[in-house]
């Protein structure tokens, strides 16, 4: 199963270790995630659905470019880490 | 007597108490976290910090007790989606994109007409409403689709923001809010129907023969006399303004100070001729005149201004007073100030005595008495 990883600077605010999901995209298998841990969505997403500007997803160690519809296909093995992109500074 | 302080920063949310005379802050909580408002519920005791999480976007708190639980945030209704499922956005009145995405906690108050009843004014302009203390929020359409809408633009933030949010005590369906840029709105049934109430104002930053449009003005914070309702005070972005009765237009106050332009104001709770301004030089330079912290306060409705000063910095000081930087306590006369060089000064006897109580706060975003 794929397994899903979000940004250590988060486990501040809510509470989300790893965890391995069902899911054939990058959008399935971040929606499972979100599934075992609901709250976690709004601090990835907006309002709008789209991931926000300062997240970056990689997949197995590469960005995942298609940020709109993440539907970027994953291995039943891969890696999804969530990561909070460097910026300001 | 008003023994609590909440104060807002851009790293934290602190609390001043006073014990046995002397106020003292105590460690900030969401230590680190930009906290835009908040807010202590005296019927329930229930407090609510508004966060700014930047990257992870703005999420509401509530403590009950001792303990913070992280609650629903408002959350904006979308356009339909565009071909291939691309986000549609808006341009506000200045062409500039409008996403109807959370960007601030603004402004939070209670609405006395229901137990945890709530409403929260936010960046990008829209205007929510709870009827449990936050657990839910709804949109409020009624302001949103306003035609006028349009015509609204962000002054100091990309998009336009609701910072003032008045219930009037007679009737809390009555309800005005402060739009940057928008101007002042009003409903009298709750929230279905609005209309501007902006006449009498003016603005400087559009051409002469707009000056006069209700919908670009900026006020920059509304602050309304308790037991005399009808008696609203505006700091607006190029002066102040008073509207003395229901219904009349906004007067601009043209008594004699070096400066009218500034953020906060705070309303006399018993006196409607008294209320409290803190301005700073002007729009392009935005530090208190001659590098001295004054308060001007008004005590006959508008017509003469007090200039106080006493344990104010009286040189070489860059401090800039939000608009929710100013609080006055519920007898009048007890006020805090706060600034973005993180300076908290509480002013006794009206504002005639002020004491710097922390000179090395973050900058400081909201302050609230908490009423006892």
């Amino acid at each position: 199963m794929p397994r899903v990883s979000f940004p250590q600077v988060l486990q501040r605010h809510v509470v989300c270790p790893p965890v391995d999901v069902d899911g054939t995209t990058v959008r399935q298998a971040l929606d499972a995630a979100f599934a075992v841990y609901p709250s976690v969505r709004g601090y990835l997403f907006d309002d709008s659905g789209a991931l926000r500007q300062h997240v970056t997803v990689f997949v197995d160690g590469q960005v995942v470019r298609d940020r709109r519809t993440l539907a970027q296909r994953v291995a039943v093995d891969a890696r999804i880490d969530v990561l909070q992109a460097l910026s300001g500074g | 007597m008003t023994d609590t302080l909440l104060v807002a920063t851009r790293k934290g949310l602190f609390t001043l108490r006073r014990k046995a005379g002397t106020f003292r802050i105590a460690d900030p909580e969401f230590r680190g976290v930009p906290v835009s408002m908040a807010l202590c519920d005296p019927r329930d005791g229930a407090t609510y910090a508004a966060l700014d999480h930047g990257h992870f976007g703005v999420k509401l708190h509530r403590r009950t007790g001792r303990t913070w639980r992280e609650i629903p945030a408002p959350v904006y209704p979308q356009l339909p989606k565009g071909p291939g499922g691309k986000v549609t956005v808006e341009k506000e009145g200045g062409g500039r994109p409008w996403p109807r995405t959370l960007r601030l906690v603004w402004s939070l108050e209670i609405d006395p007409r229901t137990k945890g009843g709530l409403w929260c004014g936010t960046i990008p302009g829209g205007l929510f409403h709870s009827g449990d203390g936050g657990s839910s929020w709804q949109f409020n359409e009624g302001l949103w689709s306003q035609p006028a809408r349009k015509k609204w633009f962000g002054g100091g933030f990309d998009t336009p923001g609701i910072h003032s949010v008045i219930v009037d005590p007679r009737n809390a369906d009555t309800v005005t809010v402060a739009i940057s840029c928008g101007g002042v709105w009003r409903t009298t049934d709750g929230g279905k129907r609005w209309e501007n109430v902006s006449h009498g104002m003016r603005a400087t930053y559009v051409p002469d023969a707009q000056a006069g449009d209700v919908d670009v003005q900026d006020p920059h914070r509304l602050a309304m006399c308790a037991q005399v309702p009808r008696r609203i005070w505006c700091q607006h972005h190029n002066g102040i303004f008073v509207r003395k009765d229901d219904g009349a237009p906004w007067r601009e106050v043209t008594a004699k100070a070096k400066s009218r332009f500034g953020f906060a104001c705070a309303a006399h709770p018993e006196d409607p001729d008294t209320a409290w301004f803190v301005p700073a030089e002007k729009d392009e330079c935005r530090v208190p005149v001659d590098g001295r912290v004054v308060v001007l306060r008004t005590t006959d409705g508008g017509r003469s201004f007090d200039v106080l000063t006493k344990g104010l910095p009286p040189k070489n000081a860059f401090d800039l007073v939000y608009r929710h930087g100013l609080d006055v306590t519920g007898d009048g006369r007890l006020l805090a100030m706060g600034s973005t060089s993180g300076r908290l000064w509480i002013g006794e006897g009206g504002g005639e005595r002020w004491r710097e109580v922390d000179a090395c706060l973050p900058p400081i975003y909201a302050l609230r008495w908490v009423a006892s």
